[in-house]
């Protein structure tokens, strides 16, 4: 059969690319959802949050970015901690959090998306930077800096998140409460401190995936409702709580959308990611790699 | 059960309809019809969603979705052999309701808030779909032409109000149907995986069937909703009708309203759908999503039984000596 | 005489942990049996591989001479077998009478047909919570009870489905002497009435003064089987459990 091969293995590469991005947009997710189990589907609210915060400081006072988000890690991770606060009190604390809790956060995706647009408008907004139009070319792969700087700071991300959750003693206490609420609780940790912490640790990396969302492609508010179902289906597929599971699931279907999209057009691309996250729900909860 | 009964409750509900119609039709103002609709469509999509959501617990963020449907299968109806719009509901219910109990059967063995997820992800796969179907206009979208009067009978009326008046039998058929269901047994059973599926089941109630006879109904409903848009708006594009507006207000309403009973989704229709007109108007659409979204935050938090809940919670206050 | 219920060789795991390992129990119709064992020993675990609220493995489940395998919870208690859960599950928005009414509609009326009047179904729970001591507080709602009294509510409600076999799942805990006197008078009436009836419990006086036949579960192994008095001096038993 007659593949064009510069086609295919650039679709390739960019996917990988795009998957090392997924990751950290899901990273936070794997978090709330995964160990948490707080369905947090404002969470792509808050990239795109990020994304516009990146945008507003680059255009007004010239900042890279990325520098923009790790600045902004302190203020999204106190943003992440007040939500908790107040889903804890109002709806964990009554045992309601499946549909009121469900409903806060649908509240919030849309709030934050409509203020978005009542302060920016509807335009698409795109940052400049160094590395955002010139191209590294190995053979016959074109390898985009804009795409290889954000994937290469989101396996850092990746990194570092995941030396937390393994080596800090409140990294282990998370995935602890995870497992076992009630022996945290014994062993003298308290434990909606511990998911405060983890919670708010999810909302920061919102402000480097917005960050490098930017970077990527142009933003506007809705953009954030694309995410939703990818997010959710890499932390699915990945086997909820497992980092290693989200990255090698995040890369596949970074993959898969992009072969869809080079071969049968990019109006396809949304049902890829969705109809992956059906799919696997129907025929394996767990996840590819769950337990 | 206690309380007025099916038959008498129906005959109200038939009169209070009537006499809206009538009154309507003395006051004889397009833009009312237009607007009423809107307030009129809420209230079924309301009602629908919370047969599935406030009777038994499971969210569902595809309203869009079923609504959409609906709509696209008279556009496709049209196309091919024009109906009268009491027959293309007909239709759009049986489409729906199957929908319903397909996407049932995939999704409800999952836990409430993966099922919540997996509607999401139908709506969306739905949305592209019918995005990528040029048979019904694809993203291009599809012009239905409005007629201006509709002959019956030797009467002429004219067509909005026509639309006014389905969409007004639509509502008092969607409440009536509520109100059956909450004083059935089979409301009972939703109250039951409400409350605690695990235990439902081992008293003996078939959760998985009970929960698929509602994302039936629900579905078909929704679906019902849909049927007269294309008419109603004349020119359908998948962004408008897979709005998030409707999946948003399907969950405010019944949200804000009370999602115990068939009273909530009205009250919660009226109320925030009136507001919403007045909004579009005064202010902008923005704005008036946007004041949604926060009243949703904020019911959820604080009154987390709705209207009716805290009006409940007052008369047993007074109540108590 | 054949068994009512028979656990053949079941095991269920949870990831890498064995919950269970080739557990076999049979009970025979009419009997009394105790099941006691250590927290973490897998009680509740082979409770809901019974009940069906669990899938096990490997092995099957048999009850009344019909394989229980694949069959959801709500098939089981249809075919008669009732449990009450370890911590009380009732239904929050319903008052108590409701509560009952549940098993009521769907696995009795599941079972015989014809729908009884609702002033049938209202007299049935009201002498079920007659029977467990929750008369008085028929209209109000499970949150205005007592732990205790959630309990009994639970019981009543695993009655109220007219099983062949009630499984009572740690019911007497923090139960007063007086207390638990009443709920095993209970538990034998049932059982002169023909219902076959498992204790779960750590109180070893009730289990003693209840069980015809006792066993003992530790670590997911059955470890012992046979009368109270040989079971409870059987040394294996006493290291694992009893001699704590």
């Amino acid at each position: 059969m007659d593949i064009s091969w510069d086609l295919l293995l650039n679709a390739i590469a960019a996917g990988l690319l795009l998957g090392g991005f997924y990751a950290a947009v899901t990273a936070g997710v794997s978090i709330s959802f995964g160990m948490l189990d707080i369905v947090n589907i404002a969470h792509p609210g808050f990239v795109i949050l990020g994304s516009y915060l990146a945008y507003f400081i680059n255009i007004n006072f010239g900042v890279d970015p990325i520098l923009v988000s790790i600045l902004m890690l302190p203020v999204f991770y106190l943003l992440g901690t007040t939500v908790y606060q107040v889903y804890y009190l109002s709806f964990e604390k009554r045992g309601q959090e499946s549909l009121r809790g469900l409903a806060f956060f649908f509240g919030l995706l849309f709030v934050t998306e409509v203020s978005l647009i009542l302060v920016f408008g509807v335009d698409y907004r795109y940052v400049e930077a160094a590395y955002i139009g010139p191209s590294i070319h190995i053979g016959i792969v074109d390898l985009p800096l804009r795409m290889l700087v954000p994937c290469g700071a989101a396996l850092a991300l990746f990194g570092a998140i995941e030396l937390f959750i393994t080596r800090t003693f409140t990294g282990r206490a998370i995935m602890a409460v995870s497992q076992d609420q009630l022996a945290l609780q014994l062993m003298a940790a308290d434990p909606i401190r511990i998911k405060r912490i983890a919670f708010g640790l999810s909302i920061a990396t919102c402000a480097i995936a917005g960050a490098l969302l930017i970077i990527i492609q142009p933003v506007e508010p809705s953009v954030g409702r694309e995410y939703i179902g990818r997010v959710f289906a890499i932390c699915v597929l990945g086997g909820l709580g497992s980092m290693p599971g989200t990255l090698i699931a995040a890369m596949l279907l970074g993959i898969v959308e992009s072969l869809t999209a080079t071969f049968y057009g990019p109006s396809w691309a949304p049902a890829v990611s969705f109809g992956f996250l059906l799919l696997t729900l129907a025929f394996r909860p767990a996840g590819l790699f769950g337990r | 059960m206690n309380g007025v009964s099916t038959a008498k409750f129906s005959l109200i509900a038939i009169a209070i309809g009537a006499a809206v119609m009538a009154f309507a039709h003395w006051f004889n103002v397009d833009y009312l019809y237009f607007a009423s609709y809107t307030i009129l469509q809420f209230i079924v999509l309301a009602t629908a969603w919370n047969i599935l959501g406030g009777y038994c617990g499971y969210v569902n963020f595809g309203s869009a979705a079923f609504f959409a449907m609906g709509a696209y299968s008279s556009v496709f109806m049209h196309k091919f052999y024009p109906l009268p719009i009491p027959v293309l509901i007909m239709i759009s219910a049986v489409v729906t309701g199957v929908a319903g109990l397909g996407m049932g059967y995939l999704t409800l063995r999952l836990r409430g808030s993966f099922f919540a997820i997996a509607t999401l992800a139908l709506a969306v796969v739905l949305q592209t779909l019918v995005v990528n179907w040029d048979y019904v206009g694809g993203s291009r979208g599809a012009y239905i032409i409005r007629p201006e009067s509709l002959e019956f009978a030797g009467i002429t009326i004219n067509y909005i109000e026509y639309l006014f008046g389905l969409m007004l039998a639509l509502a008092v058929l969607a409440l009536v149907t509520a109100r059956v269901i909450e004083r059935s047994q089979l409301g009972f059973g939703f109250a039951t995986i409400r409350d605690d599926e695990l235990a439902a089941e081992a008293c003996g109630v078939p959760t998985l069937r009970v929960k698929l006879i509602a994302t039936t109904i629900s579905g078909a409903f929704m679906g019902m909703a849909g049927a007269p848009f294309p008419y109603y708006i004349g020119y359908l594009q998948p962004s408008s009708a897979f709005g998030l507006e409707y999946a948003v207000n399907s969950i405010a309403m019944p949200m804000i309203g009370g999602t115990t009973s068939w009273v909530g989704p009205l009250v919660g229709a009226i109320l925030l759908g009136s507001a919403q007109q007045y909004a579009t108007v005064t202010i902008s659409s923005a704005v008036n999503l946007l004041i949604v979204g926060l009243m949703l935050v904020a019911f959820v938090i604080i009154a987390p039984n709705g209207l009716i809940g805290l009006v409940q919670e007052r008369l047993r206050a007074w109540r108590k000596p | 005489m054949s068994a009512l219920l028979h656990v053949d060789n079941i095991t269920k795991r949870f990831g890498g942990f064995v919950a269970l390992d080739g557990v076999e129990l049979m009970v025979n119709p009419g009997e009394r049996l105790g099941l006691i064992g250590p927290n973490g020993s897998g009680k509740s675990t082979l409770v809901n591989c019974i009940c069906g609220t669990l899938q096990n493995e490997s092995g099957s489940v048999r009850f009344d001479g019909q394989v229980m395998d694949g069959l959801a919870a709500h098939q089981r208690t249809h075919r008669g077998i009732a449990r009450s859960f370890q911590l009380p599950r009732p239904f929050h928005s319903m008052n108590l009478v409701d509560n009952l009414r549940i098993p009521l509609l769907y696995t009795v009326h599941a079972r015989l047909g014809p729908l009884r009047s609702t002033g049938d179904l209202d007299a049935r729970c009201l002498e079920l919570l007659e029977m467990v001591g929750l008369a008085k507080k028929a209209k109000q709602m499970p949150r205005d009870l007592t732990q205790v009294e959630m309990r009994k509510l639970e019981l009543a409600r695993a009655m109220a489905a007219e099983p062949k076999l009630l499984i009572a799942d740690e019911s007497m805990a923090g139960l007063s002497h007086s207390e638990i006197e009443d709920i095993l008078a209970l538990l034998v009436q049932l059982n002169e009435r023909g219902i076959t009836v498992i204790l779960i419990e750590h109180i070893m006086s009730a289990v003693m003064s209840f069980s015809q036949r006792l066993a003992v579960l530790v670590s997911g192994k059955k470890i012992a089987d046979g009368k109270p008095e040989d079971v409870v001096r059987d040394p294996e038993v006493v290291r694992a459990y009893i001699g704590q």
